[in-house]
């Protein structure tokens, strides 16, 4: 389903800032598979997935989705293939507009955008059931405005809009991040059940190793721009705490695992 | 006191032709959250347009059509500029205000003013507005339904009718999505770039059309009368705001408020005016209007931004039904 072959990419080029974030990067994505992604801070996660997503050009390699090529093509184009949900709350939607106008926009992701109306009646009743699902009573406050809303809430809807239309991929940036433990545990939880209901082929940042690893069927770890780790099936089931972290200290030579990944 | 009352009727007339401009303003400023400079100069290019057409002998529909148009160029010369040349929108506004003072005077045969000759009653009869519709109607000596009042007032309810249905539409939601959250945008397929260019010709073109309607009041084309539009936009949307924001949430009134902030802005002008102060001191009194408003509601958002921040203050979309 997402094939990245062989992608760098180094910010600010030739400056005193330059950073080469990502370092021959190639993963591949069967359909369906849900895959978490741990790294300490800086390691390149949020860089992979933005060039997935097509934030900015790679500087080298490929990238297709579901056999298409999208490396050279722009952000809100390959958004056609893509959901996703940000580690920043207040960037997912349109903090100005009403609930139900954020979800008709999401409808309309990867489709023309014509001059017939913006939302229509029988759609709004379809976003009350899809409201329903995430349990957080926002069905009820269809046109009220987003900024209106708690974090937990904004990142509930930017969940709910990212899987709207079935995304061929579904990108999440440590997307409970931000919110407390309890809003936090409720949206991962409404995440997991949407990505088993539609079977969604995920990549899911994050800092907590426990989720990593009772999410999801893959994980990868990152490291200095590289995947240092890659974990499937049965030992991915097995997998703990301890056991990844005397991993992460043989693949990156030292003993500094317990500062870089235990921040959450 | 009586000069203040007799100037009501005409300070009414030409605060709803800049209503007009306004609300294209608020496009830019409020919708697209882009402070936008062209219209300084694509005011007076609406104005040069329908001048030199109209006195060409054209329609006076076809001159208006032509001025809007030209309007809508200079929007998109603006938006190119900022979106595929990168320059920041400010400047690109910047760039095309001062390219078009050239085109300007170039449009009117390298003059500074371009009169429409009223003397003859024919020619004077076929504008839409101008300053001597505003007694002529309460006289008698032409239909009341031509007094400026009413015949701008009508381009304005059909333009918010129209603005209110655009903006309800796929296109227009994609545009309100662009400017309140250009990441959340393009995440959702909008190709925020040509929500962006679209916002500014549409703009630009409002700008344009109440620009050839001034020149028709006044009859007159004259190099300098967009300077400083930009600020009596501003002020007129800062006005509307701060006065009907508490009752108007519906869109198509909040439109409505930035027309009649143009209009408050206007008879306060003549109010001003009246007192003796030199009218060299208006648009100083203007800049410094604006200034402290604009201070206002940042300090306001700064003190109250537990759940918005500064630039979601006074946007609109929330609670419009569109
Ligand atoms: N747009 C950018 N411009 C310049 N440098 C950047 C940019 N984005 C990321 N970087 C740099 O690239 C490196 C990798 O950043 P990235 O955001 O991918 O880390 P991360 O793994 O997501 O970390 P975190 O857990 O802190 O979110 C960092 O050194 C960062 O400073
Ligand atoms: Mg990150």
């Amino acid at each position: 389903m997402l094939e990245v072959k062989h992608i760098y990419k180094t910010f600010n080029p030739g400056t005193i800032n330059e950073k080469t974030a990502l370092r021959d990067v190639s993963l591949r994505l069967e359909e369906g598979e849900f895959v978490t992604v741990i790294g300490g801070n800086g390691a390149g996660k949020s860089t992979l997935l933005n060039a997935v997503a097509g934030t900015w050009p790679v500087d080298a390699g490929s990238i297709s989705i579901d056999g298409v090529d999208v490396t050279g093509m722009s952000e809100h184009k390959r958004a056609k293939y893509i959901g996703r949900v940000f580690q920043d709350p207040m960037m997912g939607t349109a903090a100005s507009m009403q609930i139900e106008e954020n979800l008709a926009l999401a409808a309309r992701r990867g489709k023309r955008r014509t001059l017939r109306p913006g939302i229509t009646r029988a759609e709004r009743e379809g976003y009350v059931e899809r409201l329903k699902i995430l349990d957080l009573g926002l069905e009820d406050r269809l046109t009220a405005r987003v900024g209106l809303l708690s974090g937990g809430q904004r990142q509930a809807l930017t969940l709910l809009m990212a899987t709207l239309i079935k995304p061929k991929l579904l990108l999440l940036d440590e997307h409970t991040a931000a919110l407390d433990p309890k809003t936090a545990a409720k949206v991962l939880d409404a995440t997991e059940r949407i990505i088993a209901k539609d079977n969604l082929t995920t990549l899911m940042i994050t800092h907590n190793m426990k989720d990593a690893i009772a999410h999801g069927n893959r994980l990868i770890m990152l490291y200095e721009g590289r995947i240092v780790i890659d974990v499937a099936g049965e030992e991915k089931k097995n997998l703990t705490v301890e056991q990844l972290l005397s991993l992460f200290s043989k693949v990156s030579g030292s003993d500094e695992a317990d500062d870089t990944l235990l921040l959450s | 006191m009586m000069g203040f009352i007799s100037a009501l009727p005409g300070a009414i007339s030409q605060g709803l032709i800049w209503g007009i401009m306004a609300i294209g303003v608020y496009i830019t400023f409020k919708i697209l959250d882009i402070a936008d400079l062209t219209v300084d100069g694509s005011f007076c290019t609406g104005g040069a347009v329908f001048v030199v057409l109209f006195t060409g002998g054209h329609n006076v529909w076809v001159a208006l059509v032509a001025a809007i148009l030209a309007g809508m160029l200079a929007g998109l010369v603006t938006g190119v500029l900022h979106t595929l040349c990168g320059i920041p929108a400010i400047l690109a506004g910047i760039l095309t205000q001062l390219g078009l003072w050239s085109v300007n005077i170039a449009i009117m045969g390298m003059k500074a003013t371009v009169a429409i000759n009223v003397t003859t009653p024919e020619l004077l009869d076929k504008l839409l507005v101008s300053l001597r519709f505003v007694r002529d109607a309460v006289t008698g000596v032409r239909p009341f339904y031509r007094h400026p009042i009413i015949v701008v007032g009508l381009f304005t309810v059909v333009l918010i009718a129209l603005l209110y249905w655009f903006f309800g539409t796929e296109q227009g939601s994609a545009l309100r999505a662009t400017g309140s959250n250009h990441n959340m945008a393009r995440a959702q397929g909008i190709n925020t770039n040509y929500s962006i260019v679209l916002g500014l010709i549409i703009s630009n073109g409002l700008v344009a059309l109440s620009g050839c309607l001034l020149a028709q009041y006044n009859s007159a084309c004259e190099i300098n009368m967009g300077r400083g539009a930009i600020v009596i936009g501003l002020a007129a949307v800062i006005i509307g705001e701060v006065l009907f924001s508490k009752i108007f949430h519906n869109f198509a009134l909040k439109l409505l408020s930035v027309a009649l902030g143009a209009i408050i802005y206007y008879i306060v002008l003549q109010a001003v005016l009246a007192t003796g102060l030199n009218a060299n001191y208006l648009k100083l009194l203007s800049a410094v209007v604006v200034a402290i408003f604009l201070a206002a509601s940042y300090w306001k958002s700064k003190y109250t931004r537990k759940k918005f921040r500064p630039s979601d203050i006074g946007k609109i979309g929330g609670e419009s039904d569109a």
